[in-house]
C-alpha cells in the first residue's frame, strides 16, 4: 500500500481514541503513581501519555505474553484427553503510542517465530495486532536506534505513524490496510496535511552495526567477554525489559489430573537456562551467558534471520541493576 | 577519594590482592561496580553518593574469586554482609581486605574482622531511616489492606530475580525456584505464584537481611520488595534481640534452638 500522509488535531486524536477504546482493546502508556511509564489497557484519554521515552517493559507482551498456555490436560487411568487453546478467541489489540524501536521489534520477533516452524501462537496474535506508533520527540542516553538502523521516527512496523507537529498537532502516516482500516472509522479525523514541520528528536548514532558483526564473527574466544562482565550478576530483567528477546520455558502444572501446559519468559542470563540433564552446562560462568547476550543479536541473528535483534530501545541498559549498558560494550565491540 | 585510591593502589602494587573491588563512573549518571587489577587504573575509582550497590555479592562470584584475593570497598551494609558470609562459611574471613568506608565517605582503617566487628556493634543497625517511614505505613494497615497492598505490587513481578540475585545472602547456586523434581515454586509469574516466591525469599532471608535495600533498589518493576525482608529485620530483633551480620561467629536464627527462645508467635 502507498503511505498517505495526513494531519489529525490532537483534539480528533482523542476522538479517535475514545472510539476505538469504545469498541476494542486499547493498549496505551500511562505514567503510574512511582513514575514508572507502563501500559494499560483502554485507560482514559486524559490518563494517556505522549511524552514518555520508554515504558519500563516493552509491550512484547502483546504477542508473547509472559506466560501463554499452550493447552490443558485431564488424565484418565487409561488415556489422556487434550484441550486445545481456541486461538480465534484472541481479541485484536490496538496498540497506542509505541515508539518506532518498539513497533520495529514486532517483525524481529516474527522472524524469531517463524524461523523454522510457524508458532502458531505468536503468528494469530501478531495478525491481530494494530500499531498505532508515535516517532520520538524525546530522547536520552540510553536511547540508540540510529545505531542499528532505525530513527526516531521510523514507521517499521506502524500501521499509522504519528509525529508531533510543531503546532501541537499530529501528523498520521497511513502505511498499511490495517492502518487504512483505521482511517476508515472516522474519515473526517484525518485531515490533509498543512505543512507545518513534525518535531523529532536526534539520536546520535554510537556504532556501526555491520562493522560489530564483523568482529563478532572472530570475538567468540576473546578476554572481552571475561572483562566487561564480571559486575553482571546474571539476573533476567535485560531480556524481561527487552522488546525482541523470545526466549522461553516450557512446564507442566498439574492439579490432580487436571493440568496445563504452559510457556513463559525465559533469559539466556540465568545459570540453569542450557544447564543439561546430565549437570553439564555448555555456559558455566556468566562471562559466556552475557557472550550469548550479545552475540545472539548481533551475530548469529544477523546470520540466521537476516535481522539485528536489537532495536536499541535502551530498556535493558537503564534498567540493569549494574548498569551493564550494551551500546556502550558494541562500541567497544566495533574498535576490538 | 585520594586515601581509598591511594590504599588501593598500595594493596595492589604490592601484592597484597589481586583486585580491588570498588566503584567507577560509567557512561551514563550512575556509578557501577569495578575490579581494578591493574594498579595504574586505581585512580578511576570513585565513592560518593550514586555509589548504591552491595559489592558483597561478588565476594562469592566464581569469575571474580578466579582473579585471586580480594580486597572490597565496604560502607556498612557491605562489611555487615561479608560478616554472614563468613558466618556462613562462604567465605574465609583472612581472604578478603575490607576497605571501610564511613558514615561520611572517609576511609575507615579495617585491619581485621575483630576491628570490623567492633565498627559493627557501635553502629546504628536498624533499617535505614529512609525506609523505617514506609515500614510504619504498612504495619499500620490491617491484614487484609496489607494483603492487599502486597498482592498489588506482586503481581508486577516477572521473576527476573534481580531481587535475589542483587543479594549478597542469596548465593546459592541452585535457588529453591529453580528446583524442579518437585517444583515448589511455579516457574510462571502470576499473582499466587509470585506470592509464593516472595514468602520463599522473605523467609530464607529472615534473621540473615542485613537491610542494605539493594534487593528492592534492583527491582527493574519497582516492587519495593526490600519492605518484606526489612519488615523480618525488626521481627527477629523483637523476638530474638539479634541483628545480622554483626559478628563472625553468628548461627542462624531461625534454624537455631535455644531453650530461652520466646514462643509467642507460636500458635
Ligand atoms: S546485564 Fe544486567 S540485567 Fe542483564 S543479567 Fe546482567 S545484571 Fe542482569
Ligand atoms: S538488547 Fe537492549 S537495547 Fe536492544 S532491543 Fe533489547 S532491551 Fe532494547
Ligand atoms: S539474547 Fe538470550 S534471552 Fe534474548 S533471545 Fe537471545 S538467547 Fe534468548
Ligand atoms: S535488603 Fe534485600 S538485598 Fe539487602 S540483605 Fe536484605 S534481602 Fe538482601
Ligand atoms: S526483581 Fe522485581 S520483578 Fe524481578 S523477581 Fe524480584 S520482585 Fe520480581
Amino acid at each position: 500500500m502507498e503511505t498517505t500522509r495526513k494531519s489529525i488535531r490532537k483534539q480528533s486524536l482523542e476522538k479517535l481514541y475514545n472510539l476505538l477504546s469504545a469498541s476494542r482493546k486499547v493498549y496505551a502508556p500511562v505514567i503510574a503513581p512511582d513514575k514508572q511509564v507502563e501500559y494499560k489497557y483502554n485507560p482514559d484519554f486524559a490518563e494517556v501519555t505522549f511524552e514518555h521515552i520508554r515504558s519500563t517493559l516493552s509491550v512484547k507482551n502483546v504477542v508473547f505474553p509472559k506466560v501463554e498456555n499452550l493447552f490443558f490436560y485431564s488424565n484418565a487411568k487409561t488415556e489422556s484427553t487434550i484441550t486445545d487453546i481456541d486461538l480465534n478467541k484472541i481479541p485484536e489489540i490496538v496498540l497506542w503510542g509505541t515508539h518506532p524501536c518498539d513497533n520495529a521489534a514486532f517483525d524481529i520477533l516474527r522472524s524469531i517465530f517463524s524461523w523454522d516452524i510457524n508458532d502458531e501462537f505468536f503468528s494469530k496474535r501478531f495478525e491481530k495486532l494494530v500499531v498505532i506508533g508515535l516517532s520520538c520527540h524525546l530522547s536520552d542516553e540510553y536511547c540508540f536506534c540510529t545505531s542499528v538502523g532505525l530513527t526516531p521516527n521510523s514507521a517499521k512496523g506502524s500501521d499509522i505513524l504519528l509525529s508531533r507537529l510543531q503546532n501541537g498537532d499530529y501528523q498520521a502516516e497511513i502505511l498499511t490496510e490495517k492502518g487504512n482500516g483505521i482511517v476508515t472509522l472516522s474519515p473526517e479525523l484525518f485531515e490533509p496535511i498543512s505543512g507545518e514541520e513534525v518535531t523529532v528528536t536526534e539520536v546520535k548514532q554510537k556504532f556501526n552495526h555491520e562493522q560489530v558483526t564483523v568482529k563478532l564473527a572472530s570475538a567468540f574466544e576473546n578476554r572481552f567477554w571475561i572483562e566487561n562482565s564480571l559486575r553482571c550478576i546474571g539476573c533476567g530483567a535485560c531480556a524481561y525489559v527487552c522488546p525482541t528477546c523470545a526466549c522461553f520455558d516450557i512446564q507442566d502444572e498439574t492439579k490432580g489430573k487436571n493440568g496445563k501446559r504452559y510457556r513463559s519468559w525465559d533469559s539466556c542470563g540465568f545459570g540453569l537456562f542450557t544447564l543439561h540433564t546430565s549437570g553439564h552446562n555448555p555456559r558455566q560462568v556468566q562471562s559466556q551467558r552475557w557472550r550469548q547476550r550479545i552475540m545472539h543479536k548481533f551475530s548469529y541473528m544477523p546470520e540466521r534471520n537476516e535481522s539485528l535483534g536489537c532495536v536499541g530501545c535502551g530498556r535493558c541498559s537503564s534498567g540493569c541493576p549494574v548498569d551493564m549498558n550494551i551500546a556502550e560494550q558494541l562500541e567497544a565491540l566495533q574498535n576490538i | 577519594m585520594n586515601s581509598l585510591i591511594t590504599r588501593a593502589k598500595e594493596l595492589l602494587e604490592n601484592k597484597s590482592v589481586q583486585v580491588v573491588i570498588g566503584y567507577e563512573a560509567g557512561p551514563t549518571s550512575v556509578a557501577r561496580p569495578a575490579f581494578i587489577t591493574d594498579p595504574a587504573k586505581a585512580g578511576t575509582l570513585i565513592y560518593d553518593e550514586r555509589c548504591v550497590q552491595n559489592l558483597a555479592v561478588y565476594l562469592t562470584k566464581p569469575e571474580v574469586k578466579h582473579l585471586g584475593k580480594m580486597a572490597i570497598v565496604a560502607t556498612l551494609p557491605v562489611m555487615r554482609s561479608i560478616m554472614m558470609l563468613i558466618s556462613e562459611q562462604q567465605i574465609f574471613a583472612d581472604s578478603i581486605v575490607v576497605l571501610g568506608i564511613s558514615a561520611d565517605g572517609s576511609l575507615l582503617d579495617i585491619a581485621d574482622v575483630k576491628v570490623m566487628q567492633g565498627y559493627i556493634e557501635k553502629s546504628d543497625l536498624g533499617n535505614p531511616e529512609k525506609y523505617k517511614e514506609l515500614l510504619a505505613e504498612l504495619n499500620k494497615l490491617s491484614p487484609e489492606e496489607r494483603f492487599a497492598f502486597w498482592q498489588k505490587e506482586l503481581s508486577k513481578c516477572i521473576k527476573c530475580y534481580a531481587c535475589r540475585q542483587a543479594c549478597p545472602m542469596c548465593y546459592c547456586t541452585r535457588c529453591t525456584v529453580e528446583v524442579n523434581q518437585p517444583q515448589w515454586i511455579p516457574v510462571q509469574s502470576n499473582t499466587h505464584g509470585n506470592m509464593e516466591w516472595h514468602i520463599l525469599r522473605a523467609m530464607h532471608l529472615a534473621g540473615r537481611c542485613i537491610s542494605c535495600g539493594e534487593c528492592g533498589r534492583a527491582c527493574p518493576v519497582g516492587i519495593p520488595c526490600h519492605l518484606l525482608t526489612m519488615h523480618l529485620v525488626d521481627q527477629v530483633h523483637n523476638y530474638f534481640n539479634v541483628y545480622a551480620g554483626t559478628s563472625e561467629k553468628m548461627s542462624s536464627v531461625l534454624s537455631t534452638f535455644e531453650p530461652n527462645d520466646k514462643e509467642s508467635f507460636i500458635i
